[in-house]
Protein backbone atom coordinates (compact mmCIF):
# COMPACT_ATOMS: atom_id res chain seq x y z
CA UNK A 1 0.00 0.00 0.00
CA UNK A 2 2.63 2.26 0.74
CA UNK A 3 4.50 1.49 -2.36
CA UNK A 4 1.30 2.59 -4.45
CA UNK A 5 1.39 6.25 -2.40
CA UNK A 6 4.60 6.11 -3.39
CA UNK A 7 4.08 6.34 -6.69
CA UNK A 8 0.95 8.30 -6.94
CA UNK A 9 3.30 11.44 -4.84
CA UNK A 10 6.14 10.64 -7.51
CA UNK A 11 4.23 10.97 -10.48
CA UNK A 12 2.13 13.96 -8.92
CA UNK A 13 5.22 15.90 -8.09
CA UNK A 14 6.36 15.02 -11.90
CA UNK A 15 3.17 16.23 -13.05
CA UNK A 16 3.16 19.52 -11.34
CA UNK A 17 6.67 20.30 -12.88
CA UNK A 18 5.83 18.95 -16.22
CA UNK A 19 5.75 22.34 -18.12
CA UNK A 20 5.34 22.48 -21.90
CA UNK A 21 4.08 18.70 -22.58
CA UNK A 22 5.07 15.02 -22.38
CA UNK A 23 9.03 15.40 -23.70
CA UNK A 24 9.52 17.82 -20.41
CA UNK A 25 8.56 14.54 -18.48
CA UNK A 26 11.25 12.43 -19.79
CA UNK A 27 14.24 13.81 -17.55
CA UNK A 28 12.10 14.13 -14.48
CA UNK A 29 11.03 10.32 -14.94
CA UNK A 30 14.64 9.07 -15.82
CA UNK A 31 16.15 11.30 -12.72
CA UNK A 32 13.34 9.64 -10.13
CA UNK A 33 13.24 5.96 -11.29
CA UNK A 34 16.29 5.32 -13.34
CA UNK A 35 18.85 7.56 -11.28
CA UNK A 36 17.10 7.80 -7.84
CA UNK A 37 15.16 4.88 -7.15
CA UNK A 38 17.05 2.33 -9.84
CA UNK A 39 13.52 0.48 -10.00
CA UNK A 40 14.28 0.88 -14.07
CA UNK A 41 16.83 0.16 -15.84
CA UNK A 42 18.22 2.14 -18.42
CA UNK A 43 17.82 0.38 -21.51
CA UNK A 44 14.09 -0.51 -20.34
CA UNK A 45 13.62 3.20 -20.07
CA UNK A 46 14.29 3.58 -24.16
CA UNK A 47 11.73 0.48 -23.89
CA UNK A 48 9.37 2.92 -22.24
CA UNK A 49 9.78 5.65 -24.46
CA UNK A 50 9.43 3.72 -27.32
CA UNK A 51 6.21 2.10 -26.13
CA UNK A 52 4.97 5.27 -24.91
CA UNK A 53 5.11 7.01 -28.29
CA UNK A 54 3.94 4.67 -30.50
CA UNK A 55 0.33 4.15 -28.57
CA UNK A 56 -2.03 6.80 -29.23
CA UNK A 57 -3.36 8.90 -26.59
CA UNK A 58 -1.16 11.33 -24.23
CA UNK A 59 2.37 10.91 -24.15
CA UNK A 60 3.00 11.95 -20.12
CA UNK A 61 0.09 9.72 -19.40
CA UNK A 62 1.14 6.72 -21.26
CA UNK A 63 4.70 7.46 -19.95
CA UNK A 64 2.95 6.63 -16.39
CA UNK A 65 0.91 4.29 -17.06
CA UNK A 66 3.56 1.82 -17.90
CA UNK A 67 6.06 2.24 -15.28
CA UNK A 68 2.65 1.93 -12.86
CA UNK A 69 2.24 -1.34 -14.96
CA UNK A 70 5.66 -2.37 -14.56
CA UNK A 71 6.27 -1.80 -11.07
CA UNK A 72 2.85 -2.37 -9.60
CA UNK A 73 0.59 -3.92 -11.89
CA UNK A 74 -2.98 -1.96 -12.88
CA UNK A 75 -2.85 -0.98 -9.74
CA UNK A 76 0.30 0.78 -9.63
CA UNK A 77 -1.04 1.94 -13.27
CA UNK A 78 -4.05 3.36 -11.52
CA UNK A 79 -1.77 5.07 -8.87
CA UNK A 80 0.60 6.88 -11.69
CA UNK A 81 -1.98 7.78 -13.96
CA UNK A 82 -4.27 9.21 -11.38
CA UNK A 83 -0.73 11.38 -9.68
CA UNK A 84 -0.03 12.68 -13.24
CA UNK A 85 -3.32 13.98 -13.70
CA UNK A 86 -4.68 15.24 -10.78
CA UNK A 87 -2.01 19.05 -10.50
CA UNK A 88 -3.01 19.64 -13.81
CA UNK A 89 -6.78 18.98 -12.87
CA UNK A 90 -6.59 20.89 -9.96
CA UNK A 91 -4.93 23.66 -11.06
CA UNK A 92 -7.00 24.07 -14.18
CA UNK A 93 -10.16 23.86 -12.55
CA UNK A 94 -8.40 26.77 -10.09
CA UNK A 95 -7.78 29.09 -12.60
CA UNK A 96 -11.64 28.48 -14.31
CA UNK A 97 -13.07 28.67 -11.36
CA UNK A 98 -11.16 31.83 -9.95
CA UNK A 99 -8.17 32.97 -11.88
CA UNK A 100 -9.83 33.80 -15.28
CA UNK A 101 -7.32 36.15 -15.82
CA UNK A 102 -4.14 33.85 -14.92
CA UNK A 103 -2.30 33.88 -18.26
CA UNK A 104 -2.17 38.06 -18.13
CA UNK A 105 -0.91 37.90 -14.96
CA UNK A 106 2.65 39.99 -14.84
CA UNK A 107 4.35 37.73 -12.24
CA UNK A 108 3.06 34.32 -14.38
CA UNK A 109 3.88 36.04 -17.75
CA UNK A 110 7.77 36.67 -15.80
CA UNK A 111 8.33 33.39 -14.22
CA UNK A 112 6.99 31.70 -17.51
CA UNK A 113 9.87 33.41 -19.79
CA UNK A 114 12.42 31.75 -17.35
CA UNK A 115 11.35 28.58 -17.39
CA UNK A 116 10.80 28.12 -21.07
CA UNK A 117 14.60 27.86 -22.21
CA UNK A 118 15.53 25.92 -19.27
CA UNK A 119 12.93 23.06 -20.10
CA UNK A 120 13.98 22.83 -23.78
CA UNK A 121 17.40 22.01 -21.77
CA UNK A 122 16.14 19.82 -19.77
CA UNK A 123 15.02 17.60 -22.57
CA UNK A 124 17.81 17.98 -24.66
CA UNK A 125 20.42 17.07 -22.00
CA UNK A 126 19.58 13.50 -21.47
CA UNK A 127 19.62 12.56 -25.17
CA UNK A 128 23.20 12.42 -25.38
CA UNK A 129 23.06 9.89 -21.88
CA UNK A 130 20.23 7.97 -23.93
CA UNK A 131 22.66 7.79 -26.84
CA UNK A 132 24.79 5.17 -24.75
CA UNK A 133 21.84 3.91 -23.48
CA UNK A 134 20.17 3.06 -27.06
CA UNK A 135 23.42 1.23 -27.75
CA UNK A 136 24.37 3.61 -30.70
CA UNK A 137 27.15 3.00 -32.39
CA UNK A 138 29.06 3.99 -35.67
CA UNK A 139 26.69 2.00 -37.91
CA UNK A 140 23.47 2.43 -36.51
CA UNK A 141 24.08 6.23 -35.34
CA UNK A 142 22.72 7.52 -38.61
CA UNK A 143 19.20 6.42 -37.38
CA UNK A 144 18.67 9.40 -35.12
CA UNK A 145 20.08 11.66 -37.14
CA UNK A 146 17.64 10.66 -39.96
CA UNK A 147 14.84 10.90 -37.66
CA UNK A 148 15.84 13.88 -36.10
CA UNK A 149 15.72 15.50 -39.70
CA UNK A 150 12.60 14.07 -40.68
CA UNK A 151 10.71 15.30 -37.54
CA UNK A 152 12.24 18.85 -37.29
CA UNK A 153 12.95 20.09 -40.67
CA UNK A 154 10.47 18.20 -42.52
CA UNK A 155 7.71 18.29 -40.13
CA UNK A 156 7.16 14.40 -40.42
CA UNK A 157 5.05 13.22 -37.96
CA UNK A 158 6.72 11.30 -35.38
CA UNK A 159 4.28 8.29 -35.83
CA UNK A 160 4.95 7.53 -39.45
CA UNK A 161 8.89 8.12 -38.03
CA UNK A 162 8.67 5.61 -35.03
CA UNK A 163 6.57 2.89 -37.58
CA UNK A 164 9.49 3.36 -39.81
CA UNK A 165 12.46 2.45 -37.07
CA UNK A 166 10.42 -0.68 -36.23
CA UNK A 167 9.77 -2.23 -39.85
CA UNK A 168 13.22 -1.12 -40.02
CA UNK A 169 14.21 -3.39 -37.00
CA UNK A 170 12.37 -6.19 -38.07
CA UNK A 171 13.65 -6.30 -41.59
CA UNK A 172 17.10 -5.82 -40.47
CA UNK A 173 16.43 -8.91 -37.96
CA UNK A 174 14.94 -11.17 -40.46
CA UNK A 175 17.89 -10.54 -42.70
CA UNK A 176 20.60 -11.15 -40.10
CA UNK A 177 18.40 -14.12 -39.02
CA UNK A 178 18.50 -15.78 -42.30
CA UNK A 179 21.89 -15.22 -42.91
CA UNK A 180 23.20 -17.02 -39.84
CA UNK A 181 20.41 -19.84 -40.71
CA UNK A 182 22.08 -20.30 -43.89
CA UNK A 183 25.78 -20.16 -42.29
CA UNK A 184 25.13 -23.25 -40.09
CA UNK A 185 23.52 -25.37 -42.87
CA UNK B 1 -27.95 17.87 -19.63
CA UNK B 2 -27.15 14.06 -19.78
CA UNK B 3 -26.76 14.56 -23.31
CA UNK B 4 -23.83 16.82 -22.61
CA UNK B 5 -22.25 14.60 -20.37
CA UNK B 6 -22.02 12.03 -22.59
CA UNK B 7 -21.08 14.03 -25.50
CA UNK B 8 -17.92 15.55 -23.32
CA UNK B 9 -17.60 11.60 -22.48
CA UNK B 10 -17.47 10.61 -26.44
CA UNK B 11 -15.24 13.33 -27.64
CA UNK B 12 -12.46 13.20 -25.65
CA UNK B 13 -12.40 9.72 -25.11
CA UNK B 14 -12.00 9.98 -29.08
CA UNK B 15 -9.16 12.53 -28.49
CA UNK B 16 -7.70 10.08 -26.13
CA UNK B 17 -7.94 7.43 -28.67
CA UNK B 18 -6.69 9.08 -31.73
CA UNK B 19 -4.36 12.02 -30.39
CA UNK B 20 -0.70 10.52 -31.70
CA UNK B 21 2.43 12.29 -31.41
CA UNK B 22 1.03 13.53 -28.07
CA UNK B 23 1.11 17.56 -26.73
CA UNK B 24 0.83 19.84 -29.83
CA UNK B 25 -0.38 17.42 -32.71
CA UNK B 26 -3.38 16.90 -30.35
CA UNK B 27 -4.37 20.46 -30.69
CA UNK B 28 -5.50 20.66 -34.24
CA UNK B 29 -7.96 17.46 -33.34
CA UNK B 30 -8.67 19.30 -29.87
CA UNK B 31 -9.70 22.55 -32.15
CA UNK B 32 -12.01 20.10 -34.40
CA UNK B 33 -13.93 19.13 -31.91
CA UNK B 34 -14.23 21.33 -29.33
CA UNK B 35 -14.77 24.40 -31.19
CA UNK B 36 -16.13 23.98 -34.98
CA UNK B 37 -18.12 20.71 -33.94
CA UNK B 38 -19.33 21.33 -30.78
CA UNK B 39 -19.05 24.96 -30.69
CA UNK B 40 -18.23 24.41 -26.57
CA UNK B 41 -15.55 27.20 -26.75
CA UNK B 42 -14.56 30.48 -29.41
CA UNK B 43 -11.49 30.20 -31.25
CA UNK B 44 -10.25 33.18 -28.62
CA UNK B 45 -11.24 31.43 -25.81
CA UNK B 46 -9.40 28.37 -27.47
CA UNK B 47 -6.58 30.65 -27.82
CA UNK B 48 -6.51 31.11 -24.06
CA UNK B 49 -6.47 27.55 -22.71
CA UNK B 50 -3.23 27.16 -25.37
CA UNK B 51 -1.90 30.05 -23.82
CA UNK B 52 -2.98 28.58 -19.92
CA UNK B 53 -1.43 25.18 -20.82
CA UNK B 54 1.61 26.41 -21.76
CA UNK B 55 1.97 28.42 -18.66
CA UNK B 56 0.56 25.78 -16.09
CA UNK B 57 2.35 21.84 -15.24
CA UNK B 58 0.60 19.40 -17.25
CA UNK B 59 -0.20 17.91 -20.73
CA UNK B 60 -1.98 20.02 -23.19
CA UNK B 61 -4.72 16.85 -23.57
CA UNK B 62 -5.63 16.99 -19.81
CA UNK B 63 -5.86 20.75 -19.39
CA UNK B 64 -8.08 21.26 -21.90
CA UNK B 65 -10.28 18.45 -21.17
CA UNK B 66 -10.41 20.09 -17.55
CA UNK B 67 -11.20 23.28 -19.16
CA UNK B 68 -13.49 22.57 -21.45
CA UNK B 69 -15.40 19.98 -19.23
CA UNK B 70 -15.92 22.86 -16.69
CA UNK B 71 -16.70 25.28 -19.42
CA UNK B 72 -19.07 24.02 -21.61
CA UNK B 73 -21.43 22.43 -18.26
CA UNK B 74 -21.63 26.62 -17.18
CA UNK B 75 -22.27 27.51 -20.49
CA UNK B 76 -25.41 25.30 -20.77
CA UNK B 77 -26.60 27.01 -17.42
CA UNK B 78 -24.94 24.25 -14.93
CA UNK B 79 -24.24 25.26 -11.74
CA UNK B 80 -20.51 24.94 -10.78
CA UNK B 81 -20.53 21.74 -9.10
CA UNK B 82 -21.88 20.29 -12.13
CA UNK B 83 -19.15 22.01 -13.98
CA UNK B 84 -16.29 20.38 -11.52
CA UNK B 85 -18.48 17.13 -12.86
CA UNK B 86 -18.21 18.20 -15.98
CA UNK B 87 -14.01 18.49 -15.67
CA UNK B 88 -13.99 15.07 -14.42
CA UNK B 89 -15.65 13.31 -17.16
CA UNK B 90 -13.82 14.83 -19.80
CA UNK B 91 -10.21 14.27 -17.89
CA UNK B 92 -11.16 10.79 -17.25
CA UNK B 93 -12.37 9.91 -20.99
CA UNK B 94 -8.96 11.35 -22.65
CA UNK B 95 -6.80 9.27 -20.67
CA UNK B 96 -9.34 6.11 -20.61
CA UNK B 97 -8.03 5.04 -24.41
CA UNK B 98 -4.31 5.43 -22.75
CA UNK B 99 -5.50 3.13 -20.09
CA UNK B 100 -6.73 0.26 -22.33
CA UNK B 101 -4.44 0.49 -24.99
CA UNK B 102 -0.98 1.01 -22.41
CA UNK B 103 -1.71 -2.45 -20.62
CA UNK B 104 -2.85 -4.39 -23.54
CA UNK B 105 0.69 -3.15 -25.13
CA UNK B 106 2.44 -3.28 -22.08
CA UNK B 107 1.27 -6.87 -21.29
CA UNK B 108 1.89 -8.23 -24.26
CA UNK B 109 5.57 -6.50 -24.64
CA UNK B 110 6.25 -8.54 -21.03
CA UNK B 111 5.25 -11.84 -22.33
CA UNK B 112 6.99 -11.55 -25.76
CA UNK B 113 9.97 -9.41 -24.72
CA UNK B 114 12.50 -12.23 -25.60
CA UNK B 115 10.93 -13.25 -29.05
CA UNK B 116 13.47 -12.73 -31.89
CA UNK B 117 11.11 -10.45 -33.82
CA UNK B 118 9.93 -8.33 -30.71
CA UNK B 119 13.94 -8.04 -30.39
CA UNK B 120 14.52 -6.71 -33.59
CA UNK B 121 11.51 -4.21 -34.08
CA UNK B 122 13.25 -2.71 -30.29
CA UNK B 123 16.39 -3.05 -32.40
CA UNK B 124 15.13 -0.54 -34.89
CA UNK B 125 12.95 1.55 -32.39
CA UNK B 126 15.53 2.10 -29.40
CA UNK B 127 18.14 4.62 -32.02
CA UNK B 128 14.98 6.02 -33.45
CA UNK B 129 13.67 7.26 -30.09
CA UNK B 130 16.90 8.86 -29.54
CA UNK B 131 16.03 10.95 -32.47
CA UNK B 132 12.84 11.87 -31.48
CA UNK B 133 13.70 13.32 -28.00
CA UNK B 134 16.36 15.65 -29.95
CA UNK B 135 13.58 16.47 -32.27
CA UNK B 136 11.58 17.35 -29.79
CA UNK B 137 14.22 19.86 -28.21
CA UNK B 138 14.85 21.06 -31.84
CA UNK B 139 11.33 21.90 -32.09
CA UNK B 140 10.87 23.73 -29.27
CA UNK B 141 14.21 25.64 -29.58
CA UNK B 142 11.42 28.73 -31.55
CA UNK B 143 10.50 32.36 -30.27
CA UNK B 144 7.67 31.05 -28.45
CA UNK B 145 9.99 30.21 -26.11
CA UNK B 146 13.51 31.98 -26.56
CA UNK B 147 11.95 35.11 -27.97
CA UNK B 148 13.33 36.63 -30.69
CA UNK B 149 16.27 39.10 -31.59
CA UNK B 150 13.94 41.28 -33.50
CA UNK B 151 11.08 41.26 -31.25
CA UNK B 152 13.33 41.09 -28.09
CA UNK B 153 16.69 41.28 -27.97
CA UNK B 154 17.34 40.97 -24.03
CA UNK B 155 14.81 38.01 -23.98
CA UNK B 156 16.87 36.27 -26.62
CA UNK B 157 20.32 36.61 -25.04
CA UNK B 158 18.46 35.79 -21.05
CA UNK B 159 17.03 32.81 -22.83
CA UNK B 160 19.79 31.30 -24.30
CA UNK B 161 22.34 32.17 -20.98
CA UNK B 162 19.07 30.23 -19.03
CA UNK B 163 19.45 27.35 -21.57
CA UNK B 164 22.91 26.69 -21.45
CA UNK B 165 22.85 26.88 -17.21
CA UNK B 166 20.09 25.10 -16.94
CA UNK B 167 21.91 22.09 -19.89
CA UNK B 168 25.21 22.39 -17.54
CA UNK B 169 23.60 22.09 -14.14
CA UNK B 170 21.70 19.12 -15.62
CA UNK B 171 24.06 17.23 -17.14
CA UNK B 172 27.05 17.56 -15.79
CA UNK B 173 26.18 18.27 -11.89
CA UNK B 174 23.35 16.29 -11.72
CA UNK B 175 21.36 19.00 -10.31
CA UNK B 176 17.60 17.90 -10.41
CA UNK B 177 15.28 19.09 -12.98
CA UNK B 178 12.57 20.58 -10.53
CA UNK B 179 15.45 23.03 -9.28
CA UNK B 180 16.73 23.64 -12.66
CA UNK B 181 13.07 24.69 -13.37
CA UNK B 182 12.16 25.90 -9.97
CA UNK B 183 15.70 28.54 -10.34
CA UNK B 184 14.73 29.07 -14.07
CA UNK B 185 11.41 30.59 -12.81
CA UNK B 186 13.01 32.61 -9.83
CA UNK B 187 15.58 34.22 -12.12
CA UNK B 188 13.06 34.97 -14.96
CA UNK B 189 10.78 36.95 -12.12
CA UNK B 190 13.66 39.09 -11.00
CA UNK B 191 15.37 39.80 -14.54
CA UNK B 192 12.07 40.45 -16.77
Amino acid sequence: MKLYFELLWIFAKIGLFTIGGGYAMVPLIEREFVDNKRWISKEDFIDLLAVAQSVPGILAINMAIFVGYRLKGIKGAVATAFGTAFPSFAIILAIALFFTNFKDNEAVIKVFKGIRPAVVALIAAPCLQMAKSARLTWRNAIIPVIATVLIWLMAVSPIYVIIAGGVGGYLYGAVFRKKKGGSQC
Amino acid sequence: MLTLFLQLFYTFFKIGLFGFGGGYAMISMIQGEVVTKHAWLDSHEFTDIIAISQMTPGPIGINSATYVGYMSVLEHGGPVWMGVLGSAVATFAVVLPSFILMLTVSRLLMRYKTHPVVESVFMGLRPTVVGLIASAALVLMNADNFGSIDGDAFQFYASVVIFALAFVATYWFKVHPIMVIVAAGVVGFLIY
